[in-house]
């Protein structure tokens, strides 16, 4: 197992580690049985990401993911954050060994649930905006991410 | 910044006695043993003695060691050999929930083969129980595999005791010693063992080279067919100057054994008490008795291992996780598992593994390191809240 020298900055010096108090979302996916749990908090001012944290139990590749994962959505609107797929930030991580992929869809599928629950706050239907409910159930062992 | 390594249990360094016993036969001694000139007889002569320095080591005659390629080659021959040959008779195994891979997985492609395997399970300390093997013998079981001392949490099973059940119902008897050679007394005549595996990584000889003993009288198809080369059973040329540093290495392993244990077992409390009482929520994996004098296992509850890992080598320590992800799949170590750990307990579990080479002040090191490293990771870990923390008392 061999991370790279970005991925092992993200992780060693991770970006946006914290709460957002009176966060407008928040997300939270995995489970303590895979090993991997990640939540993020969003700030939305007018559709607007205007802060994002995140707090990540687990391995390397999942504390680098929530970091990149944070920073590449900062200051975007919420409807480009859901268009964020693993795979983009895996690239922006220059890549991830092939075990660690799922933690990528793990960011990607955190993000998802904070926007969600912000949508939910504001009387707005997730799924217009193209979320799927329950996308990740913490069933890790179904997974097709897996 | 300087490298402190207590990865013991996964391998060790080689010696400089056992580097200075190798060289002349890597270099000017390059003679095949097998070759009846002087240059071959100098070698055949060097590999007898190392033979003879392993079977002293743990008791019994140079004619029952034959020289491997390592601990899970010794393994998967003795367990797939004694199946292959006496597979007739009965086609039942016993062995436990926390033997190391070489020895499950040879397990799993007997099964595929018809053979019926019984795992015995461990209690909290990593103990199997005597009585849960008499237990589970059955008329037609012709194995016992059962490891001398488990490489994760440091376990040392009741090998004599089993031994003897084993011989009180004609079954033979297997135990992977790959953690225990070179750090635990062993004598196989004494014990009843029919067969032991080992490697010599583990006790400061070089990696890939290991030896199996057979006890006399137990014939194993053989391994690879060729040559002469122990006995017909196992060909191919010697691995001449690793074998040279086995003998040697396993010599002065056992010299100094006893006092080696001793300060080894008080580095071992030293971290473990240490560690616990600095860092609240851990789990002491490693028993408190009848353990491998240097491996100290501990889980850190609310942070997972490989980000512990990854921390501690960035301060220059190097451990080792039963962490899923150390793993490369979802579930963490069977062994944690089997010691009946949950998912995240086991998640967090981490191992220390102490050698010859360890001092006092490493020990210290690690203390003042390790709990800052936690303390960072359970700030950055969502399940690190009050609410959780009061589900443990």
């Amino acid at each position: 197992m061999i991370y790279n020298e970005k991925v092992m900055d993200h992780f060693a010096n991770p970006r946006n580690v914290g709460e957002i108090e009176n966060a407008d979302g928040v997300g939270e996916v995995g489970n303590v049985k895979c090993g991997d749990i990640m939540k993020i908090f969003l700030k939305i001012e007018n559709g607007i990401i205007v802060d994002a944290k995140f707090k990540t139990f687990g391995c390397g590749a999942a504390v680098a993911t929530s970091s990149m994962a944070t920073e590449l959505i900062k200051g975007k609107p919420f409807e480009e954050a859901l268009q964020l797929t693993n795979k983009a930030v895996v690239e922006a991580l220059g890549g991830l060994p092939p075990v660690k992929i799922h933690c990528s869809v793990l960011a990607e599928e955190a993000i998802k649930a904070a926007i969600s629950d912000y949508l939910v706050k504001q009387g707005l239907d997730p799924e217009l905006f193209g979320i799927k409910p329950g996308a990740c159930d913490h069933d890790c062992e179904s997974c097709s991410h897996v | 910044m300087k490298r402190i390594y207590t990865d013991n249990a996964a391998t060790t360094k080689v010696s400089e006695e056992v580097l200075n016993a190798m060289l002349p036969y890597l270099t000017e001694a390059y003679g095949n043993p097998n070759s009846l000139h002087s240059a071959g007889r100098e070698v055949r002569q060097a590999i007898d003695k190392a033979r003879e320095q392993v079977a002293a080591a743990i008791g019994c005659d140079a004619g029952e060691i034959y020289f491997t390629a390592g601990g899970s080659e010794s393994d998967n021959w003795a367990i797939k050999g004694i199946a292959r040959r006496y597979g007739k008779k009965g086609k039942h195994i016993i062995s436990s929930k926390i033997e190391h891979h070489a020895v499950l997985h040879s397990l799993a492609a007997l099964e595929k083969d018809g053979f019926e395997v019984t795992y015995l399970d461990v209690d909290e300390n990593g103990f199997v129980s005597v009585e849960d093997l008499e237990k589970a013998i059955r008329p037609d079981t012709i194995l016992i595999t059962i490891m001398f001392a488990n490489n994760e949490i440091g376990s040392v099973q009741p090998i004599e005791e089993i031994a003897k059940v084993a011989k009180a119902h004609n079954i033979f008897f297997h135990t992977d010693a790959v953690q225990a050679v070179g750090h635990l007394p062993i004598n196989v005549k004494e014990m009843n063992i029919d067969m032991l595996s080992m490697s010599g990584h583990k006790f400061n000889a070089p990696k890939g080279v290991g030896a199996l003993y057979v006890k006399r009288g137990i014939i194993l198809p053989n391994l690879i067919d060729g040559g002469s080369q122990e006995k017909g059973r196992r060909a191919g040329t010697e691995n001449t100057a690793s074998i040279i540093g086995m003998g040697v290495a396993i010599e002065n392993a056992v010299k100094v054994m006893e006092t080696e244990s001793k300060r080894l077992a008080a580095l071992r409390e030293k971290l473990l008490n240490g560690l616990l009482e600095k860092i609240p929520y851990c789990r002491r994996n490693t028993p408190k008795e009848n353990t491998l004098p240097g491996v100290a296992n501990l889980s850190i509850r609310f942070v997972e291992g490989e980000a512990m890992l990854l921390m501690l080598d960035m301060r220059g320590i190097c451990a080792s996780s039963g962490s899923a992800c150390t793993s490369g799949s979802l579930d963490p170590s069977h062994v944690m598992l089997a010691i009946g750990l949950d998912h995240g307990t086991a998640h967090g579990s981490i191992r220390f593994s102490l050698d010859k080479y360890n001092t006092e002040e490493e020990i210290d090191y690690i203390l003042e390191v390790f709990p800052t490293i936690v303390e960072r990771l359970r700030e950055m870990s969502p399940i690190w809240t009050e609410e959780n923390r009061a589900k443990i008392q």
